[in-house]
């Protein structure tokens, strides 16, 4: 654990069952009152007396074209987390922020609907009224039955602390995709499945009309059609339309490239047999006209049903999320969710420290097996080496530790797209690649200072006479047109949030709303934002003002219980859905059209007709740059295409829209090749859940243990150094819970083998065998009184020359002499800590110097081979010495420890390439002494 | 290539181990299932002899079991390298048969004889079984190979004779009830083997122009030794020497079988120095049968009963013992480089014995096992000085505890000692523990480690 210690211990420690050293407390005029409006036990740097939830969640909305939006479900599943906090608001605010969404429908050129393989957009929104701020992740699931065939849905982190998510935004990002590229992995399934079933339908619609049609036709031989056979034969027409329509949306779905798609079932045959379908089509009919539920009943045999023309219902019951990703993909994403809620608990500081910590400990990877418990598998050091590289300062979070680092990657592709607009030479895009650059380098450096959210963020901000604040927007694409919704919600949308953010005339209002930063790689930021952002800097700063003071020191409002499970949340989820049949809302989603979109439109138009250009060579690049990273870069081609789900009335579908369109279709491919490469990176993580945290309780505990030992025992130093310098330490006792606490407690010093569990064994009842001391280099041995204990102690005596016994019944330890300077360092028994995990950390952070030192000893050339052919070995050792007491200031015994922990990496290096290794029993012939407290 | 530095010697300690060797390792072996009794080891030699062939072959030796198992080990990792299956009692007698360096075909062979009356010849660099010879009427206590004449001898209570391509060649007529205990090969194509009391002489009658047949004659029987004959060894190509039961110690004339020195008493309380040549033992015989000698030019060293002796060829007596070196019998007992000793007991414990020259009594502390040169009384003690000046070949000496290892938690039936690898003992407790030189080891690490840097070019060297 390489980190700063001191502070970090203050943020990780809710409670403390364990006191054992009490300093005699103060007299009561020394004393410091106490924060005087704690509650229960809160700290006085708690943030949260704002917000009224108490810890961070995440919520799932849902913009339902029914009833607008609504939330459907938060992890953790537990109303003690989100308390009083409204939800139905929430979910209000962070739907309407997508404001970039783009849309699925008829476009003007076009015959056919087309679908949109789009990105998510990524918002940071915070609302300073409700204490909340929040990551937003948009996203939209195909659903045949919505309208546009496109529900949009959301997933936001919320937390009281706004750096935090401002900080942890390429982190969250990262995790977020995951869960969102496995749900509409999970939907497209779905959705083409759908897609089957009503061409079925169709198809055998199609059949029967023509059937009726025939038989009207010879029954009616006036010469003249009847307004019934007319009838049929619109009919006819309209279901002809209908298939074609069908089948290539179907084709669109599959074209998405699904060879990087984990558990896509559509195999080719599938594809063949659409295509023979699509031979049949050839009149028209009506596509909006779809009225058939109960398409997912899995029948292995599906039969085909009628399908009743003009059968419009609104009060139909739509697909829940479940429903719409699939099962198996939908617990996925819980859990990778429930993994990104456990992955974020916490403060901040905590997280970042941890978070340069295992980047750092990766680098280690040649010492690190010695003492950190941290083991992951991780193949792709290089990129995270390249991450830290970057890194401007320490400030910074060392982004994405965990998983692929974008950032200097983000870098590169501002550098180079600069460039290629510089050889457009249109000028509002120079403008555009300036300001991108800008939020690159802020976000990078994730400083706070207003001036810099002038130049930037509040460009993208939106005002509305809610408070509401957009923290941030990533450049979002998504296919958003109308939103179908299970309608369990009561929150009407409100028209004038509406307006304020489907206009793209943004004002400051008197409500706080701020876009405090914008992700680095925002694509385009319309231009008539500008000129709103010399107000809104006062807000932010005031805004920074008021929260100065919290946003520092804000304590963790986490409990470390992980008591929420997956099932829960999902049974939520379920009995909400249940609820939420057949309401009649359609209304309400219709009144959301915006009150002045021609406005909206030319200045969408002035926007989006300049770039198609930029956006293929930005493309290419994406391309070239890294082929298999980050979805959300290449997106942005998509964002010019963005348009709110308001806008979609056709009569507003103009012109310009084809210039879109066209691009918009060439991009398509290349969008959703990338995205799709970028999910199978992200493929492998859900459900995999890091047990860090659940150790930490652990490593608190052992912490207080050794720190009681130490203060306890005036011989812990010779104990501790038996421990590092590979000796094996015999713990004596009768009472198998303080033996177990003891052992439990020294293990920290203990050296491990390799990547395997420590060499300790808490627990041995029976004689000690020389195989044991081989095996283990801690033990806790149980004292008989018995005979047979006789044995016991028999052969610990017969080997003692290879072990220090620490008796703990009789209070002596028999090792040998110490007269080094490490470990009074490291265990000071005056020392000032008093927390088990500040101590903990403290001796982690120890005992990595000595690693390093043990590093730099194993790996120095010219300390184990002479320099020439006539050096003798005396010299050499004699080299050795000097390098360990001069250049390391190691004295006496010290030299001890770093020379054994310099064989353990020997072997674990050597380890690594094919051949056996025995383990064995390294031992020096040196006298043992006798302590007695 | 010192295996176990001698440091210092703690008086203060009571205890066995106040040695302080400075660093072992000790690794530990996958254990037979019974007690490992017989040892062999190969490797060395060839190794030299086939240097540009097999100089890769890691050095091995072989460790066979009461359970009728033998493992073949390498010397250098503790690796089990071969597991050979076949006899159905336990090992009696294990030895190596090189190939003839003339040889084309580089095949060495590992000859076991066990109490199911079969000898069985395996590959051993296979582990294949080449052959199972069970025609005895006996069991097989002994084998030799004489390379010289590329044969192998097996005694039983007949002897044997065979040769590489395992035929008959020819046989004694049945010798004793209890059989050849020991054999070895003396010149003039003679063998002597050990049956009881008794020593037999056997030539060898290889084949000639005149006959096409070997031959073995018992040539004569050398009747001296009162009790059960337990070791005998070579001595150098002019002697040889034989232990028994009950302490004698006899050293013959190779040539011409003559007795060249005898030895007996190996008993000798403190009180009765002066009376030490007639002194009857009171002892249980048990205290000083001989089970086993080591020698070098100058010393035979006698492993009699719980104590070590070191008998001097030229001064015909013995020079130095040490009483009680074991708290049991000693059963095994190895020389080192540098006059050291290493012996092993059934308490389980492996000592290193130095050959001092002493110099100066007085400063020397006296240990509690001390013991005083054979010959000398109190009194030539106390008067040590003036002696040594006077008397070059008076010079005393004494054998000093400079370490024992520490591991095995019962009897250590055999040892082997690799000049560069360390010491492998085998004991009854199933174990079997290599000792190494940890600071040799470490070094030896580390110029892996930085091979394997090289490989992986991982190795910047600085300017």
């Amino acid at each position: 654990m390489i980190s700063a210690p001191d502070v970090v211990a203050f943020t990780k420690e809710e409670e403390y069952e364990e006191e054992p050293y009490n300093e005699p407390t103060l007299p009561e005029e020394y004393s410091v009152p106490l924060f005087p409006f704690a509650s229960q036990g809160a700290n006085p740097w708690s943030k949260l007396s704002g917000a009224k939830f108490s810890r961070d969640f995440i919520l799932i909305s849902e913009f339902s074209e029914q009833v607008g939006p609504q939330p459907l479900l938060t992890i953790p599943n537990d109303t003690k987390v989100f308390g009083t906090f409204d939800l139905n608001y929430f979910s209000l605010r962070i739907m309407s922020v997508d404001y970039q969404a783009s849309f699925v429908g008829h476009p003007p050129g076009s015959a056919y609907p087309k679908l949109n393989f789009v990105e998510d957009s990524k918002v940071v929104l915070g609302d300073s009224k409700e204490g909340a701020f929040a990551y937003v992740h948009h996203l939209t699931l195909y659903d045949l039955e919505a309208r546009g065939f496109v529900r949009p849905f959301c997933m936001a982190y919320i937390s009281a602390d706004q750096h935090k998510i401002m900080q942890q935004f390429q982190e969250l990002s990262a995790e977020f995709s995951r869960a969102s590229e496995c749900l509409k992995t999970g939907n497209r399934k779905a959705f083409a499945g759908e897609l089957e079933k009503k061409l079925k339908d169709l198809d055998y619609t199609r059949t029967v009309l023509h059937t009726e049609t025939e038989i009207q036709k010879k029954a009616n031989d006036k010469g003249f059609y009847s307004s019934q056979a007319i009838e049929k034969a619109n009919e006819l027409a309209s279901v002809e339309k209908s298939i074609i329509e069908h089948q290539d949306l179907l084709k669109q779905i599959r074209s998405y490239p699904h060879r990087k798609l984990k558990g896509s079932d559509l195999c080719p045959g599938e594809m063949e047999h659409t295509q023979d379908q699509a031979n049949q089509a050839s009149t028209t009919s009506n596509p909006d006209e779809s009225a058939d539920t109960d398409l997912y009943t899995c029948r292995p045999a599906y039969t085909p049903k009628l399908i009743k023309a003009k059968s419009k219902c609104f009060d139909k019951k739509l697909k829940t999320l479940e429903e719409l990703c699939d099962t198996e993909y939908f617990t996925q994403t819980l859990a990778q969710l429930s993994h990104i809620e456990h992955m974020f608990r916490g403060d901040l500081c905590y997280l970042l420290t941890s978070q340069i910590d295992r980047a750092l400990l990766k680098q280690q990877h040649i010492t690190n097996f010695l003492f950190e418990d941290f083991v992951e598998v991780d193949d792709r050091m290089v990129e995270k080496q390249e991450s830290l590289l970057s890194k401007p300062s320490q400030d910074r979070p060392p982004s994405r530790s965990l998983e692929e680092c974008p950032i200097p990657k983000v870098l590169i592709s501002v550098g180079s797209y600069k460039s290629s607009v510089e050889s457009v030479l249109i000028k509002m895009e120079q403008e555009l690649g300036d300001e991108e650059y800008k939020e690159v380098e802020v976000t990078e450096l994730s400083s706070f200072e207003p001036q810099d959210y002038l130049d930037m963020d509040m460009k993208g901000s939106i005002s509305s006479g809610e408070s509401i604040e957009v923290l941030g927007t990533e450049k979002s694409t998504s296919v958003l047109s109308k939103s179908d919704s299970q309608a369990s919600l009561t929150v009407p949308l409100s028209p004038q949030v509406v307006r304020s953010k489907a206009v793209s005339h943004r004002t400051i209002s008197e409500d706080s709303i701020e876009v405090l930063s914008t992700c680095p790689s925002e694509a385009l930021i319309p231009d008539d934002f500008k000129s709103s952002y010399p107000s809104a800097i006062n807000e932010e700063e005031s805004y920074a003002e008021d929260n100065e003071g919290a946003i520092h020191f804000e304590a963790s409002m986490s409990p470390p219980e992980l008591g929420e499970t997956e099932e829960g949340s999902v049974e939520n989820t379920v009995s909400q859905i249940d609820s939420s049949c057949c309401i009649g809302k359609e209304s309400d989603s219709q009144l959301v059209l915006p009150s002045t979109p021609a406005h909206t439109h030319s200045d969408e138009d002035g926007v989006v007709s300049i770039p198609p250009q930029r956006h293929r060579q930005k493309d290419q690049e994406f391309h070239v740059d890294f082929s298999v990273e980050n979805a959300n870069l290449s997106s942005q081609d998509n964002s010019y295409e963005g348009f709110p789900a308001y806008e979609l009335d056709p009569s507003h579908l103009l012109a310009s829209r084809d210039i879109s369109k066209t691009s918009l279709d060439n991009y398509s491919d290349t969008t959703s090749y990338v995205s799709s490469v970028a999910s199978t990176s992200s493929d492998r993580i859900p459900s995999a859940h890091p047990a860090g945290l659940s150790s930490d309780k652990h490593k608190k505990r052992a912490g207080q243990n050794a720190l009681k030992f130490i203060r306890q025992y005036p011989f812990a130093h010779p104990a501790i150094y038996s421990l590092l310098s590979g000796r094996t330490l015999v713990v004596l006792g009768e009472d198998e819970a303080i033996v177990r606490k003891l052992v439990t407690a020294l293990a920290i010093f203990v050296p491990s083998y390799g990547c395997y569990a420590k060499p300790v064994k808490h627990w041995a009842s029976s004689p000690l065998h020389i195989m044991d001391f081989q095996k283990w280099k801690l033990i806790g041995l149980q004292r008989v009184a018995s005979p047979a204990g006789a044995g016991t102690l028999h052969a610990l005596s017969r080997y003692s020359r290879y072990t220090s016994i620490l008796d703990l019944d009789n209070k002596t330890l028999r090792c040998p002499l110490y007269r080094g300077t490490l470990v009074p360092r490291l265990a000071d028994h005056r020392t000032q800590i008093k927390r088990g995990s500040t101590y903990y950390l403290h001796v982690q952070s120890m005992l990595t110097q000595l690693c390093s030192k043990a590093f730099l000893y194993t790996f120095c050339h010219h300390l184990h081979l002479p320099t020439h052919d006539k050096e003798t070995e005396e010299l050499v050792a004699s080299r050795q010495a000097s390098f360990l007491k001069l250049t390391l200031g190691l004295v006496n015994e010290d030299v001890r420890v770093v020379q054994y922990l310099a064989e353990l990496l020997k072997l674990h290096y050597m380890q690594e390439s094919p051949g056996t290794n025995h383990p064995m029993l390294r031992f020096d012939y040196v006298p043992s002494f006798l302590y007695k407290i | 290539m010192v295996i176990f530095e001698a440091v210092g010697w703690d008086r203060a300690s009571r205890s066995r181990g106040p040695f302080t060797l400075r660093q072992a390792i000790l690794i530990l072996l996958a254990p037979n299932l019974r007690s490992i009794r017989n040892t062999c080891t190969w490797g060395q030699v060839w190794g030299e002899a086939a240097a540009g062939h097999i100089a890769q072959a890691p050095l091995r030796f072989a460790s066979a079991g009461d359970d009728g198992i033998i493992f073949v080990w390498n010397a250098q990792t503790g690796e089990k390298l071969l597991e050979l299956n076949g006899h159905t009692q336990k090992i009696t007698a294990i030895i190596t048969f090189p190939s003839l360096e003339s040889c084309e075909e580089k095949r060495q062979l590992i000859l076991t004889a066990s109490a199911d009356r079969t000898v069985i010849v395996w590959d051993s660099d296979t582990g294949r079984q080449v052959q199972r010879i069970s025609c005895f009427q006996s069991t097989v206590k002994c084998l030799t190979v004489l390379q010289r004449l590329d044969v192998w001898l097996s005694g039983g209570n007949d002897l044997c004779v065979w040769n590489r391509k395992l035929d008959l060649l020819c046989k004694t007529s049945y010798l004793s009830d209890t059989g050849i205990s020991a054999l070895v090969e003396i010149p003039k194509n003679c063998v002597v083997a050990a049956a009881g009391k008794e020593l037999i002489i056997f030539r060898l009658v290889a084949p000639t122009e005149v006959s096409l047949e070997w031959d073995i004659l018992e040539v004569k029987r050398l009747l001296d030794h009162q009790d059960n004959i337990l070791s005998l060894i070579n001595v150098n190509d002019l002697s040889f020497v034989t232990g028994s039961h009950i302490g004698e110690l006899i050293i013959w004339d190779a040539l011409d079988w003559t007795v060249q020195a005898y030895e007996r008493n190996f008993w000798d309380p403190s009180p009765q120095l002066d009376t030490q040549q007639e002194i009857k033992l009171c002892q249980k015989s048990n205290d000083i049968s001989i089970h086993h000698f080591t020698c070098d030019e100058e010393n035979v060293f006698a492993a009699v009963g719980r104590g070590l002796y070191v008998y001097n060829l030229q001064m015909k007596r013995v020079i130095a013992c040490q009483k009680t070196a074991h708290d049991s019998n000693v059963l095994h007992i190895a020389k080192l480089p540098n006059r050291q000793l290493i012996s092993c007991s059934e308490d389980g414990s492996v000592r290193i014995w130095e050959l001092r020259e002493k110099q100066q009594l007085a400063a020397e502390p006296v240990p509690t096992g001390f013991f005083n040169m054979w010959g000398f009384g109190r009194v030539n003690k106390q008067a040590h000085q003036p002696v040594k000046k006077q008397q070059e070949n008076a010079t005393s000496y004494s054998l000093e505890l400079i370490g024992d290892l520490i591991g095995h938690s019962s009897s250590v039936e055999v040892f082997l000692y690799f000049e560069d690898h360390g010491l492998v003992t085998c004991s009854a407790d199933h174990l079997i523990i290599l000792w190494k030189n940890g600071e040799r080891e470490s070094r030896l690490r580390s110029l892996r480690l930085f091979q394997k840097l090289e490989e992986n070019g991982d190795l910047h060297l600085a300017l």
